[in-house]
């Protein structure tokens, strides 16, 4: 069953002045059709103001949209009475890991959501345990916050959210404010998140390394969606990826750059292995084939 | 620098007065600023000087921490004890060219001053012992019965606690802008009063712009996570008596009549004395 499902998704920004009249308007997102299936790891990539940071507010019901329909898990996000059931059903991350935590102790923070959902407390405990144990992050129950490394502070933000029981959660940016270490960290918590307790993960980035390993990928440009696909089908077409304003994982680049050099490569090149792999095979059929002449 | 301040004045230490529910650490300090004000005799202040002494010892926390306090009401202190000793009319004991120091006077200074430094004395007990999380988590509770005129308990105790989670990260916000401003000429040391309040003009504006940006964002974060009010909420930690808070009640009940008893002793004593 599709878990979130948007049909001729549209938002407009409108900029009104003092006196409320209309200002400007401006179309974050434009007709987006989309249905993202229980258990997938989906990957948005779009370049600032493509739209994804909007799409992703909707799917929490922290935007409702101007035209068109969202349904979360099969509920409206329009209907007000279903509201705080969306909000569970579908938990966000956001960007700056700062501003999210709102508990003075690590645990405290995990417990938030429950508290809000009116969780009895044996049982708030029991996901809070659960949780931070998911993220690698039970060790440090008793600490400050403020104490913590960006990634870790992610992946406590990241608890807070699975304590929740989500069916889907959806991460913002998550580690746009990260240094390569806690990115990694982040990234490979949420991979684990989805293989292990079969969470539909909704990513939201524009590091084209995160993506790779995900089932499906989708490419935004000016609100509306412009590519998807498997990672290799999407990193196939480098010229248009570079059309968006968006780079390619590096080993792409190289074999697309040798590919044109006259190299024999497979399109979609994604790790380093598979270069690797893939150019020994070259220079195995080139040595045979001198050797025949 | 401007990391090293605390916030609260916790000192952590394994004691009984450190695990004590905060609303019975409130309810004391309650009473026992109310006592100090109620019972104005001698006698006791005596008791209540062997009360605070017990619940110092027993708190593990050093005198020198309790004394702390005291540093920020020194100078209202010597301003009360000295209009008090000059200006109270009665019997004079000794005369200084125009004023005279009487002995009424000596009286209610030295009380003034007991009562001020007690009174500062007992709330850092309570300060020290108590970590700001406790604080508010006990005041919400305590002020309960508030919310049926309605007093939003729930929200006054939610914003004192996300104030102090976003203090040492404000702090430390300021301290980026003023290196940053300083790495481009800014010059916050040198100056007179005025000058330096001046300079502080260009570090406040980037400051509130940004808490403003991270209250939307943390506003955010709140309701995606569900929060919707006190309402229908539960707690994570609920704040429920233990064996030792009713002992501390009957400990506190015992104090107030004690107090009660020694300052009846005295007016019997006085009446039959003087």
């Amino acid at each position: 069953m599709d878990i979130v499902k948007a049909e001729k998704l549209k938002y407009e920004y409108v900029q009104v002045d003092e006196e409320g009249n209309e200002e400007s308007r401006s179309v974050a997102v434009d007709g987006v059709d989309l249905d993202i299936k229980a258990g997938d790891f989906v990957a948005i990539l779009g370049h600032n103001g493509s739209g994804k940071s909007t799409l992703a507010k909707h799917m929490n019901a922290i935007l409702l949209p101007t035209e068109g329909t969202l349904y979360v898990d099969g509920k409206d996000t329009r209907d007000e009475s279903k509201l705080w059931e969306i909000r569970q059903t579908a938990g966000m991350v956001f960007q700056n890991p700062d501003n999210q935590i709102i508990g003075t102790i690590v645990e405290e923070d995990v417990g938030f959501g429950p508290e809000n959902m009116g969780v009895p407390t044996v049982e708030i405990w029991k996901r809070v345990e659960q949780s931070l144990k998911s993220v690698g992050m039970w060790e440090y129950r008793g600490h400050s916050p403020n104490k913590l490394s960006g990634g870790q502070k992610q992946r406590v933000a990241i608890a807070g959210v699975v304590a929740m029981r989500p069916k889907c959660i959806v991460l913002d940016e998550p580690t746009a404010m990260l240094d390569p270490n806690g990115r990694r960290e982040v990234i490979r918590t949420v991979r684990e998140l989805n293989r292990q307790e079969h969470v539909t993960v909704i990513l939201i980035t524009h590091y084209m390394e995160e993506v790779i390993e995900a089932d499906r990928v989708i490419v935004m440009d000016q609100g509306r969606i412009v590519m998807q696909g498997t990672p290799r089908e999407v990193f196939s077409h480098v010229e248009e990826l570079k059309g968006y304003r968006l780079d390619v994982p590096q080993e792409t680049l190289v074999a697309y750059e040798l590919q044109k050099a006259g190299i024999p490569l497979p399109n979609g090149i994604l790790t380093t292995e598979e270069l690797i792999r893939e150019l020994e095979k070259v220079k195995q059929t080139h040595t045979g084939s001198q050797r025949t002449q | 620098m401007i990391r090293e301040i605390t916030i609260g004045q916790y000192y952590p230490a394994d004691s009984v007065l450190h695990k004590l529910d905060p609303r019975v650490k409130l309810a004391a300090t309650l009473i026992f600023i109310i006592s100090l004000f109620v019972f104005r005799s001698p006698e006791a202040y005596m008791a209540a000087t062997v009360f605070l002494g017990a619940v110092i010892y027993i708190s593990k926390v050093p005198l020198k921490f309790m004394m702390r306090g005291l540093k920020s009401i020194i100078l209202l202190l010597m301003i009360t004890v000295v209009f008090n000793l000059f200006l109270t009319p009665g019997t004079a004991v000794i005369r200084i060219w125009r004023l005279q120091i009487t002995k009424e006077g000596i009286v209610t200074a030295v009380s003034m001053a007991v009562r001020l430094i007690y009174l500062i004395v007992g709330a850092s007990v309570m300060t020290l012992t108590t970590t700001p999380n406790d604080l508010t988590d006990g005041l919400e509770k305590a002020l309960t019965p508030l919310k049926k005129i309605r007093v939003p308990v729930h929200e006054i105790s939610m914003m004192m606690s996300i104030a102090l989670r976003f203090i040492p990260i404000l702090l430390e916000e300021t301290d980026k802008i003023m290196k940053a401003q300083m790495a481009r000429g800014a010059d916050f040391e040198t100056g007179g009063l005025i000058k330096k309040a001046k300079s502080m003009i260009p570090l406040l504006v980037p400051l509130f712009i940004s808490a403003f940006r991270r209250a939307n964002d943390l506003a955010m974060a709140m309701e995606a996570r569900g929060y919707h009010g006190g309402e229908g909420r539960t707690k994570m930690k609920p704040l429920v008596y233990k064996k030792r808070d009713y002992t501390a009640y009957l400990c506190l009940l015992a104090y107030l009549i004690l107090m009660f008893l020694v300052n009846r002793l005295h007016l019997v004593t006085g009446l039959l004395g003087i």
